[in-house]
């Protein structure tokens, strides 16, 4: 958790994770006011890339009588009034229901929060002790407490790591109990005595982090699951400049935690010195594996100096300015420069302020009279949570903080770079489709290299997904999934752009338009053609359809028919059949089609078919004959064929085929009743004579 | 036949040879007296006004004698004892004649020579052929007759002719021609889809930064892999590089005589890229940056292109043709720096994938025989009997004899539409078989004793199969 520093006199209450922010503690006091007569650099340039979430959680504002308190393991804000006696309302992002009660007024409420589900309530009101209410139906109801093991320990705070578990953390160590509601008691599981100056907590990795030594620098970790604590390897944070007492140096305030890319990094925000030669401050990552020590991996340049604050939003690092009244974002997947251990990031894009937000006016009866108030952004009195939590307490409103991709579209313009970074987020996939568009068509049009490398980006994506879906398919099926429990069907995110998407959102509307000359449409296609090829994922036949498509319609037989020369059109039924209905606007289609049919080997059917539609009875019937099919093909299709053709020494040859073949199989040469060639004997009759018919061998 | 190779030791073979080759145009001089002013031009000039005018005229009586039978397809050629006539009409009333001496064995009677004229030996359909080539090739650096009359008159037409022809004419070689120049066909490079569509989309990649070059053809080792020209205009421009340019080119290369060239250009030492038509040394600024033109689509939009040929060490060629604005020395350091380095890239996957080829090609024996594949849908043609084209002849490695049987049963395929199949038996040994399934035609030329027809069916049968395996090719 990272915030901006305090105001200066503020007093940082030992029960910090909860935010006891009324009047506007904990906030970014000292530049309070400052920025509000200038004007929003960022905003001007448009291009806000950073929204306040729509939908913000509104709650009474903190006053005297009303505290405000927020839990960021179940992000739910906490008002309560008159130490509970006057009511409690708890309010979530996530769940929408407020959640009123009443409690006693036992004395000041330093922190309170709910266990996960919302089953026991958990609140602190002296440095020895926590209180516990049941919300469980049917269990008893009265509080319960559970004072601190350690003697002469005070207790910082506590954290619910399950629905039943919690942990307190005393200025001498933490202690894990499990939470028995219906004996109304408490059970330790575990407790380690080490010295705290103040401890963070993690709730996506369920880890605490625990700062220690004199001047705080050290950092323990535990990590929590089901009824166990592991201790982590403890590190230390590098810090700016040797210190000059003995006293504590590393604020909490500099420290957040946060999952980015699915791994625990410890944030810590090191202001510019004097003393070393920085251009300002920086964010420096320390990865925290869970297994094996912490790591130093990257180092976040901010360029600038003043206060600061840190969200983590669809893994991007999020980094507030207070006195310019702008963010910057990171991405640590994005090339950096590498110096051997960490990898050094500039901010992706420029800076830019948060969207303008209106809060809306409140109350269904208030309908068009008011007009929605701006908010006032960057405010001093608000307070950052991670991941992606923005509280105004004097406001009284919780938001959580969104990347919009829509504006990065115009503010980074190397469109590889850009695609980098849009195939990481989880919004992407119509933005994606919407760049490849507008690369395609004027007047923003790109050129086929930078085509090629974006295609080449998104296959890259594409095919990673396929193989990871074949190698679970693959383990699924020869039965060694049972042994592994822990193997997941691949999840299949928005970056995974493939064929269809492509065909239906981009170049099928693009082949369409038709403004663009059509050497490059083709270009197009076949770059996007060998892209796929060349991260070997199958190209569907719809994408050669359109292909043809196009080709057809500049009459370019001849690229086509090179194409198909060199099987850069890969054969298929489908494409074989396009391919005949070319043949009357180009006769060579005739052939390509048979080859291709011939070469598919399933299709001797259809290559029949295609002969016999040409009266080529002969050929048909050679063909048949050569794969070893003729004993069963049905002699009425190819007798009507061979009379069709009105070639008469044809038919004779035909039926007097069939006769042997009659012969051959059931010893006489006549047809049976089934075959249904009455009609072709008498025909045969009437031309060639009775006499001509074939007559049975005897021995 | 197999006198003619007994008695050798007496006797000496002259090859046939080219009497006279003219064009003319009736409609030019059609008032008696002024008959000289049909003739466009005569080879050889040298001979007596009259006499052309006499060889004119009888042509042209011909050609309206035999329009009265067939009105839409007159006379076509005029077998006589020494020599035969190939006519060919290819604009209206623009007539070529080509004449061509027969063959003839020279024998010693009575310490006398005797001249045996053998009148049966050429092959109509292969001098015509080759008649057509004339005019293909002329149209193709000139434009039409009709272009020239129409840019500056029966002077420019003639102009035109006498500089085209007078050089072309020495370059046909009449007694090397066979099957291969009725097909005038291309030779495709065999290639795996991804290298070609690398190839693609370094083509489409180079015309879109080169924004003159209209149309771009791809060759390796004389053998073509895309062609963004029309296949009629591919046919003829193919002709031009594999018999006439490249191997030009090729001889000094192959005697070394090439290395002064790079030696010149330091700068260039990444690739080895370098202009076979068009500027010699880039870095020098006074050279001429002069490149043939040529003339594409006359049937349609009439383009005048100018003719760039760029090459890498390694032996592919990438030909862009570019529209009328000429190319200046700028752009062409521009498409060394851009194709040059591409090129050498591509040029070393392709030679790779050409090993590969060869590998799995030669891992089978040497086969018993000998074959040439056409086919006319795409005019791809593969040839074993012929060896590699030299500038002056493309060899065959067998005896003239059955390229003959091979031309009169591709005759014979000519004449009728259908599927067919001829097999004849040759002297010593010797079997040929030719093949005709929808458009493609295939003969075989095999070599073993004491074979039967049926095995020979067999043979060629499963030649079919190991060749031929991936088209639809009816047995």
């Amino acid at each position: 958790m990272s915030r901006e520093p305090p105001g200066p006199g503020e007093d940082e209450a030992p029960g910090a994770p909860a935010a006891a922010a009324a009047g506007g503690a904990g906030g970014a006091g000292g530049a309070g006011g400052e920025g509000e007569g200038r004007a929003r650099a960022g905003a001007e340039g448009g291009g806000c890339y950073l929204a306040l979430c729509a939908r913000p959680v509104h709650f009474e504002k903190a006053n005297p009588v009303n505290c405000v308190f927020f839990d960021e393991a179940n992000k739910q804000v906490f008002a309560v009034r008159s130490g509970g006696a006057t009511g409690v309302v708890v309010k979530g992002l996530e769940d929408r229901n407020p959640i009123s009660f009443r409690m006693e007024d036992k004395g000041e409420v330093k922190c309170i929060k709910f266990s996960l589900g919302n089953k026991i309530l958990a609140v602190q009101r002296t440095l020895k002790s926590v209180d516990f209410l049941n919300f469980i139906p049917d269990s008893p109801q009265l509080e319960y407490t559970q004072e601190c093991k350690t003697k002469n320990a005070n207790i910082l705070g506590f954290c619910w790591t399950s629905s039943t578990e919690i942990v307190f953390i005393t200025d001498q160590g933490i202690e894990f109990y499990q939470v028995l509601p219906e004996k109304r008691s408490l059970k330790l599981l575990k407790n380690q005595s080490i010295n705290v100056n103040w401890y963070m907590y993690c709730p996506e990795s369920s880890v605490i982090l625990l700062s220690t030594t004199v001047l705080g620098n050290v950092l323990q970790p535990f990590y929590f699951k089901s009824g166990t604590m592991s201790k982590l390897s403890k590190f230390e944070i590098e810090l700016p400049a040797a210190p000059k007492s003995s006293k504590l140096s590393l604020s909490e305030r500099d420290i957040a935690m946060a999952t980015i890319y699915g791994q625990l990094y410890v944030l810590y925000l090191r202001h510019h010195s004097r003393t070393s030669n920085s251009t300002g401050a920086e964010v420096v990552l320390y990865h925290l594996p869970r297994e094996g020590s912490c790591k130093k991996t990257h180092i976040l340049k901010l360029n600038r100096t003043g206060k600061f604050a840190l969200n983590v939003v669809d893994n991007l690092v999020v980094v507030h300015h207070q006195d310019t009244e702008t963010s910057v974002i990171f991405d640590i997947k994005l090339k950096g420069e590498f110096d051997g251990s960490t990898t050094i990031h500039q901010f992706v894009l420029p800076p830019r302020s948060i969207q303008p937000y209106q809060i809306p006016v409140a109350g269904p009866a208030s309908v068009t009279s008011q007009a929605p108030v701006p908010c006032k952004l960057y405010s001093s009195s608000w307070i950052v949570f991670q991941p992606d939590i923005i509280i105004s307490a004097s406001e009284g409103y919780l938001w959580s903080l969104q990347v919009k991709l829509e504006p990065v579209v115009n503010l980074l313009l190397d469109k590889g770079k850009l695609m980098d970074f849009l195939l990481q987020r989880k919004e992407c996939k119509m933005v994606i489709l919407s760049v490849c568009s507008q690369m395609l068509s004027e007047p923003e049009r790109g050129s086929l290299s930078v085509i090629a490398t974006v295609f080449d980006k998104l296959n890259h994506e594409y095919k990673k997904y396929l193989e990871a879906e074949q190698s679970y398919t693959m383990v699924v099926e020869t039965g060694l999934s049972r042994s592994n429990p822990l193997l997941k069907r691949p999840v299949r995110t928005q970056a995974v752009i493939d064929q269809s998407d492509m065909y239906t959102h981009v170049l099928s509307v693009f082949t369409e338009k038709k403004e663009a000359p059509h050497k490059f449409t083709i270009a197009v296609l076949m770059e996007y053609i060998r892209s796929l090829n060349q991260f070997q994922i199958a190209v569907q036949h719809y994408l050669y359809e359109l292909v043809i498509k196009t080709l057809v319609q500049h009459n370019l037989f001849y690229m086509l028919h090179q194409f198909l020369q060199y099987h850069v059109l890969s054969d298929s039924k489908p494409l074989a059949c396009l391919l005949l209905s070319l043949e009357s606007i180009y006769p060579p289609a005739h052939q390509l089609s048979l080859d291709m049919l011939k070469r598919l080997s399933t299709a001797n059917d259809e290559i029949v078919e295609v002969l016999l539609s040409k009266h080529q009875v002969l050929a048909a019937l050679r063909f048949i004959r050569g794969i070893g099919g003729h004993d069963s093909i049905s002699a009425r299709k190819f007798l009507d064929a061979a009379k069709q053709a009105e070639d008469e020494m044809l038919f004779y040859t035909i039926f007097r085929f069939f006769e042997q073949r009659n012969q051959r199989l059931r010893g006489n040469p006549s047809f049976t009743p089934g075959e249904h060639c009455e009609e072709h004997v008498t025909f045969f009759k009437q031309v060639f004579g009775e006499q001509a018919l074939m007559k049975p061998t005897t021995f | 036949m197999a006198a003619a190779a007994g008695a050798a030791g007496q006797e000496k073979q002259l090859a046939p040879t080219l009497l006279s080759f003219f064009i003319y145009n009736p409609k030019l001089g059609p008032k008696e007296g002024e008959e000289e002013k049909k003739i466009l031009f005569y080879h050889p000039n040298e001979v007596e006004k009259n006499e052309k005018i006499r060889n004119v005229g009888l042509c042209e009586a011909i050609v309206q004698f035999t329009r009265t039978f067939s009105p839409t397809k007159p006379a076509k050629s005029l077998h006589t004892q020494k020599n035969r006539q190939f006519f060919h009409e290819p604009e209206e009333n623009f007539w070529m004649v080509m004449v061509v001496r027969n063959p003839i064995i020279e024998k010693h009677k009575d310490g006398k020579p005797v001249y045996e004229y053998q009148e049966e030996e050429l092959l109509d359909k292969v001098y015509s052929s080759v008649l057509q080539q004339c005019y293909s090739m002329y149209k193709l650096f000139n434009g039409t007759f009709l272009k020239a009359m129409e840019d500056g008159g029966v002077k420019v037409l003639k102009e035109r002719l006498e500089k085209f022809f007078h050089r072309y004419l020495q370059t046909l070689h009449l007694q090397s021609c066979d099957l291969l120049d009725v097909f005038c066909g291309i030779s495709f490079f065999p290639l795996d889809k991804m290298t070609y569509l690398k190839i693609q989309s370094f083509i489409n990649r180079m015309e879109e930064s080169l924004n003159i070059v209209k149309y771009t053809a791809f060759l390796y080792n004389d053998q073509l892999i895309w062609s963004g020209l029309e296949q009629d205009d591919m046919r003829i421009l193919y002709k031009y590089l594999t018999t006439s340019l490249f191997p030009r080119h090729m001889e000094p290369e192959l005697a070394g005589r090439d290395s002064p060239i790079r030696a010149e250009m330091p700068g260039n030492l990444q690739h080895y890229g370098r202009f076979l038509t068009g500027p010699l040394n880039l870095n020098d600024p006074e050279t001429k940056c002069r490149f043939p033109k040529i003339f594409v689509n006359t049937d349609d939009t009439y383009e005048e292109l100018h003719l760039i040929v760029y090459k890498t060490l390694t032996s592919p060629f990438s030909l862009p043709d570019t529209a009328s604005i000429p190319p200046t020395l700028e752009f062409c350091r521009k498409l060394d720096s851009i194709v040059g380095p591409q090129l050498t890239v591509l040029a070393s996957d392709i030679c790779e994938q050409y090993n590969i080829n060869k590998r799995i090609s030669g891992a089978e024996k040497e086969p018993q025989f000998k074959f040439i594949y056409f086919n006319h849908m795409n005019l791809a043609e593969k040839s074993t009997i012929h060896m590699r084209k030299t500038p002056s002849v493309s060899l065959a490695s067998v005896h003239p004899d059955l390229m003959k049987i091979l031309g009169d049963i591709n005759s014979d395929f000519s004449r009728v539409d259908e599927d067919e199949e001829i097999i004849v038996k040759a002297m010593s040994d010797y079997w040929v078989v030719g093949k005709k399934s929808d458009q493609r035609e295939l003969y075989v030329i095999l070599n073993q004793k004491n074979v039967n027809l049926i095995e020979v069916n067999e043979e060629v049968k499963k030649l079919c199969a190991t060749q031929f395996n991936n088209i639809f090719f009816l047995d």
